[in-house]
């Protein structure tokens, strides 16, 4: 068993153009900055991308569509981003925005074999056209999808040869789920070790659901609201 | 005369309960950490994946992996606990968080809410305010009365695409305090200084006042 990769550009040389890739992350918090990176070199376009935010204009996601790569987001939240904003009002791009609720659980039932699950968000809203809806006791629920993903990109803050995970704080977010999801998991870390090094116990992402595992390197982990409180 | 920002949060937080779970939103509802009353311990909420919030970190402490819902960054305290995405909504979903705190653009006499899109302006998303609204057991909007132009945000029924529907319990604004009953907004309280006939005047939607309507203690 070979999961370890040497670096981005190996783990994502067989993405191809109109592929459907998630993306981990809440803001720029937790998001897989090599693999993107690595898709900025690469010769694909026509990207479905389903990640809960489009990042920035020259960060996360924002490098992507700089480039005009992606084809339709898939988000709970795409403010911070005048260039995705110009591409959506022009046509250029499609967008789904879907609550963020929703989107983890999507991605959730996909890692758990579940074809479909029922959540109350969104009914009686917009986001409930054309979905089914079913009562249950006093309750309507709309009846969502699992997402269907090509590829998930997803980063970490350790993992071992064994493709297990271990995120860290709130960096973790979507990335687990989303490691579930994917037909191909590319995960990268900030820590590479030897199986054997993390704890059983306290392993957050089994290897099982990863296929592919790097050494990240030079992460920026900008930050986009950074806010301090004075000494007392 | 009508509340500041700091006042309605400070008004909310009387809300708030020993051992509550509480999710704040972006904006006014933030505010609301700041006046936490004494002897009561609740535990925030912050749907991007923690419990047990602490204030904003000292300066040369942030670290980019802790934020909150509004990305900005924060602290734990003793007992936090990290969480994925889909745990997170899943606490939401099964009514687990006792109080969610958000702000609205509109709200209905029928307690409809509408605070996500603006066709046309703005149209970002709804993060994670759909999921909050169609699960939170007790939901209380903060927000003001009127918008810029001076129109009532207390409606019949709401213009703006709908966040969800039927779910709002309370409302408080700069001028009052309201429940949302069958029958309309229930006039609980009204700010010191400022009459029924002022917020009469300011509220578009079915307005239920019940015999003498007391100032707000602030």
């Amino acid at each position: 068993m070979k999961k370890v990769v040497k670096n981005a550009d190996e783990a994502i040389a067989d993405i191809r153009s109109g592929t459907t890739l998630m993306l981990g992350g809440f803001g720029l918090c937790g998001i897989p900055e090599n693999a993107i990176e690595a898709l900025t070199r690469a010769d694909v376009k026509e990207l479905t991308c389903i990640s809960n935010n489009a990042g920035v204009d020259d960060f996360g996601i924002g490098l992507l569509l700089q480039q005009k790569k992606v084809r339709k987001m898939i988000a709970s939240y795409v403010g911070e981003n005048a260039e995705f904003e110009r591409q959506l009002l022009s046509g250029e791009l499609e967008v789904e925005l879907i609550p963020q609720g929703t989107l983890a659980t999507r991605c959730m039932a996909a890692g758990y074999g579940m074809p479909a699950v029922f959540t109350p968000a969104g009914v009686g809203t917009e986001v409930a056209q054309g979905k089914e809806v079913r009562r249950f006791g006093d309750k309507d629920y709309l009846l969502e999808y699992a997402f269907e993903a090509d590829f998930a990109l997803v980063k970490a803050w350790k993992g071992d040869t064994a493709g297990n995970l271990v995120f860290h704080a709130t960096a973790r977010n979507f990335n687990p789920l989303m490691a579930m999801a994917g037909r191909v998991t590319i995960a990268e870390v900030e820590e590479l070790v030897p199986a054997g090094q993390l704890n059983p116990d306290e392993i957050h992402t089994p290897g099982i659901y990863v296929h592919r595992i790097f050494q990240g390197v030079n992460y920026e982990k900008r930050i986009e609201q950074r806010t301090v409180r004075a000494k007392a | 005369m009508a509340l500041t920002k700091e006042q309605i949060a400070r008004r909310i937080a009387r809300e708030l309960q020993d051992g509550y779970y509480v999710n704040l939103g972006i904006g006014i509802p933030t505010l609301v950490a700041n006046y936490i009353p004494e002897g009561i311990e609740v535990v925030l909420q912050s749907e991007n994946g923690l419990l047990g919030m602490g204030p904003f970190p000292l300066e040369g402490e942030e670290d980019p992996d802790l934020i909150n819902a509004g990305k900005q960054t924060i602290t734990t305290l003793p007992g936090s606990v990290f969480f994925d995405s889909a745990l997170s909504f899943g606490m939401i979903r099964a009514g687990k968080v006792d109080l969610t705190v958000l702000g609205a653009m509109e709200v209905s006499d029928q307690g409809d809410i509408a605070n996500w899109k603006i066709p046309g302006k703005m149209v970002k998303g709804m993060r994670g305010a759909m999921d909050l609204v169609a699960s939170a057991r007790n939901i209380i909007v903060a927000m003001m009365h009127t918008n810029p132009k001076g129109e009532s945000k207390l409606l019949p029924a709401c213009t703006l695409p709908l966040t969800g529907i039927r779910c709002v319990k309370k409302i408080v604004t700069e001028l009052a305090v309201l429940d949302i009953t069958p029958e309309g907004f229930l006039l609980l309280e009204r700010a010191p200084g400022v009459s029924v006939e002022d917020i009469r005047s300011r509220t578009a939607g079915r307005l239920v006042v019940k015999g003498e309507v007391p100032e707000m203690v602030v």
